[in-house]
């Protein structure tokens, strides 16, 4: 199906879909994450069953301020669907799709790891980029790049555009 | 354990008196493979539960090679990610820029010149190749066929030469550009193309000869590290590993991207679902690689741009590999700073503030040597990058591991994590 | 802030230096010459490959830019039988005290070759992630940069080391 289709398939359950540059996109609220999920594998005619990517990205000046982004796509029917649930920032929490497609065991803790946002129900969620005791979450864009206390000798070296020539 | 004469004081078969007061305790050892290790391929650790020699479970602990390259792009213009993002996944850096590229494209409205997308298939159809010799060879050094070490990196270095001429470097090449790529082929580079073309069959020949029916290479790899298609498809594994289990999943056949569509070859399958069809997989995946490779070079015949010609999008400079690598043709050097003033300040601000991109995201997939290698890119409608995640096969087939290690013994955890072909740098990031 | 740097032990003289201290016989005595000759002439590196840089390392070690015309061609895996690290690609703030850990674990005499520029300074990567430069950590005898270096660049600083070696004496 083309991504119009799927947009017009989820639509019916689902209003708040898009459809840019050839890609379907729908927003859910956070407690509609699994049943849609599991309806959308279990639709005949969209048979989303295989998660690519499970990620988040930071907006800082809108509400919700953090978006959970899920890529998921079918392995006969070759359409994607992104699915993507807002969250705020005092509340990060989202549920853990981990039952329902095992890969994201490690792309959860990926966005635990750069952002912070919290997975209930993740069988084993802690950092796995980033050293266990680092402190901070690098991505959100309210964090600098560089900058940071190197771990030997303490010296301090400013971030790319803080440095004098 | 048998005792002769039979047991005696009440002792049970194995031994054991049931009033002994000596203690038989089954301890399982836990053993850093640490991430410094010949044998990882790269910076991996794994913590192995053993019991004897049979693991029990194995933890993957990756990480030792975070780089920040996502928020690193964040922080540099668009057309500066090429170089970021291309060092990820190092061992296949055509892969990395096609993506990016093609995600920003797509964000753009454009799309690159046909003969600019015959050179990204060529180049990257190359690159997958020498991907799978180094795979190859380090696979054979980590189970004990040394030459197929100097074998592979070998014909690697042919490769190699062959884009040190195209590109200016051997590897991260930053050649493939938004609207299109670098520069043109230069001269005899399609007849050293074709050269390459008539030697490589051979030598894959060899290698077969040398480990296809090998009973050492069989008896490593035969059986080990099974992955069924179900347990593969729920971890999210895509690439040889999935096509070794039978399922014919190829971003190449299923979202063709940059022509793949119009290219005659086969998604290679087998049937074994282990180390040694994972193997075979590749080996032919070569081939066909190779059959890729001759079909571009006949397109290449008539002449064409490489580069889009919006002058919002291209790439200003014309560039010339020279004796001590890419730089500024002279010819160009001439142009901008003694004949046009406007040449000038557009490619002062083409390089400095870069290219605007129309806000939006999108997710644009291809095939990398190791599966399903994702871009998910944000713009905010600005000229640098709001967010670039990149979907790194190798992230999601490492999770595998532990499935297909569990319960097989510690030299097999080897076997399997040679066949996951993982590249830490994109793991990690 | 500048970053303090740890100046590697046996810098500070270049091989020209080495050399004419050498030809005037007041440095070296025969047995310094010996013991340097022996130290140069089969270092075995110990397997520090990190990233993009360590398959550059790998192909330096094989067939076409051949290290064993030095003795070179044997990894090491166990830093207790090496005597250089090759520190090839980005040092993560993950990986770092891994790397202190097996430095230290090297017996004396031990030079450290800091390959690329990620290893040298931190490289394009100046960023939360990379340590800027691994003499932070250990000190450095050689830096080549490059990124990734060519298999000749490579070969060219592991010679200028077996020259300082080879002219340093036998005392540190």
């Amino acid at each position: 199906m083309s991504a119009a289709g799927v947009a017009e398939r989820v639509r019916a359950t689902y209003p708040d879909v898009v459809v840019a540059r050839d890609e379907a996109s729908v927003s859910l609220g956070r407690e509609d994450l699994l049943p849609a999920l599991e309806s959308f594998r279990a639709d005949p005619a969209l048979r989303l069953d295989f998660l690519s990517s499970v990620t988040a990205t930071d907006w800082p000046g809108r509400d919700p301020r953090f978006w959970m982004v899920y890529e998921l796509s079918s392995n006969d029917l070759r359409h994607r669907l992104r699915v993507k649930v807002g969250l705020h920032e005092d509340d990060l929490h989202v549920p853990s799709v981990t039952g329902l497609f095992p890969t994201a065991d490690w792309h959860e803790r990926e966005t635990f790891d750069f952002y912070g946002v919290v997975f209930d129900g993740h069988p084993d969620l802690r950092r796995i980029l980033l050293p266990d005791d680092w402190e901070g979450w690098p991505l959100r864009k309210t964090e600098e790049l560089g900058g940071v206390d190197t771990r030997f000798h303490g010296a301090f070296i400013p971030p790319v555009d803080r440095r004098t020539p | 354990m048998s005792r002769v004469g039979g047991p005696r004081d009440g002792a049970d078969a194995r031994g054991l008196s049931a009033t002994s007061t000596r203690e038989v305790r089954q301890e399982t050892m836990i053993i850093n493979m640490g991430p410094q290790h010949p044998s990882t391929h790269g910076v991996l650790r794994l913590l192995l539960e053993l019991d004897g020699e049979t693991v029990i479970s194995c933890t993957p602990i990756v990480g030792y090679l975070h780089t920040g390259i996502e928020k690193n792009t964040e922080y540099r213009t668009w057309q500066q990610g090429v170089t970021f993002v291309t060092r990820a996944d190092y061992l296949s850096p055509f892969f990395n820029e096609v993506g990016y590229c093609l995600a920003v494209e797509k964000l753009l409205g454009i799309e690159a010149p046909p003969r600019a997308q015959v050179l990204r298939v060529l180049f990257c159809e190359m690159n997958r190749i020498a991907s799978h010799l180094v795979w190859l060879a380090t696979s054979g050094l980590e189970l004990g066929a040394v030459s197929m070490m100097l074998y592979g990196f070998r014909e690697r270095e042919q490769i190699l030469d062959i884009f040190e001429a195209a590109t200016g470097l051997r590897m991260n090449h930053a050649y493939v550009r938004i609207g299109g790529v670098l520069m043109d082929l230069p001269d005899g580079g399609m007849e050293r193309i074709g050269d390459f073309l008539q030697m490589m069959p051979g030598r894959i020949d060899e290698y077969e000869r040398l480990l296809t029916r090998n009973p050492i290479w069989l008896q490593r790899n035969s059986g080990v590290g099974p992955l069924s298609a179900e347990d593969a498809l729920a971890l999210g594994v895509t690439g040889p590993m999935l096509r070794a289990a039978g399922v014919a999943r190829d971003v190449r056949r299923d979202e063709p991207y940059c022509g793949y569509e119009t290219y005659g070859f086969d998604v290679v399958t087998r049937d074994g679902a282990d180390c040694y069809a994972r193997y075979l997989v590749r080996i032919e995946e070569m081939r066909q690689s190779l059959r890729i490779v001759g079909q571009c070079l006949d397109r290449l015949r008539e002449p064409g741009p490489v580069m889009v010609d919006d002058p919002k999008v291209r790439w200003p400079a014309q560039l010339e590999v020279g004796p001590d690598g890419i730089g500024n043709s002279q010819a160009y050097i001439t142009h901008i700073m003694e004949e046009s003033m406007e040449a000038l300040i557009h490619h002062f601000k083409m390089v400095t503030e870069g290219v605007s991109v129309p806000p939006g995201e999108v997710y644009v997939p291809v095939e990398s040597p190791r599966g399903e290698l994702g871009f998910y890119v944000v713009s905010d409608g600005g000229n640098r990058p709001y967010r670039v995640r990149m979907r790194d096969p190798s992230f999601v087939n490492l999770q595998a591991a532990p499935q297909m290690i569990r319960g097989g013994l510690v030299a097999d955890v080897i076997a399997v994590i040679a066949s996951i072909d993982p590249v830490l740098g994109g793991v990690d990031r | 802030m500048p970053v303090e740097r740890v100046e590697g032990f046996r810098s500070g003289r270049t091989a020209e230096q080495g050399e004419e201290e050498f030809e005037r016989g007041l440095l070296l005595t025969t047995i310094d010459r010996a013991v340097g000759w022996a130290r140069k002439q089969s270092m075995w590196p110990v397997t520090f490959g990190l990233a993009c840089c360590a398959i550059e390392m790998m192909a330096t070690g094989a067939g076409d830019y051949d290290l064993s015309r030095w003795g070179m061609e044997v990894f090491r895996a166990s830093p207790r039988q090496a005597d250089l690290m090759i520190v090839a690609g980005r040092v993560s703030q993950k990986m770092a005290p891994v790397l202190r850990t097996i430095y230290d674990q090297m017996p004396e005499p031990k030079w450290v070759i800091s390959m690329g520029v990620c290893a040298s300074a931190g490289g394009m990567f100046t960023n939360y992630a990379v340590v800027q430069g691994v003499d932070t950590i250990v000190p450095v005898d050689i830096y080549v940069p490059g990124c990734p270096p060519k298999p000749e660049m490579l070969m060219y600083g592991i010679l200028r080391l077996h020259e300082q070696v080879r002219t340093e004496g036998s005392f540190k």
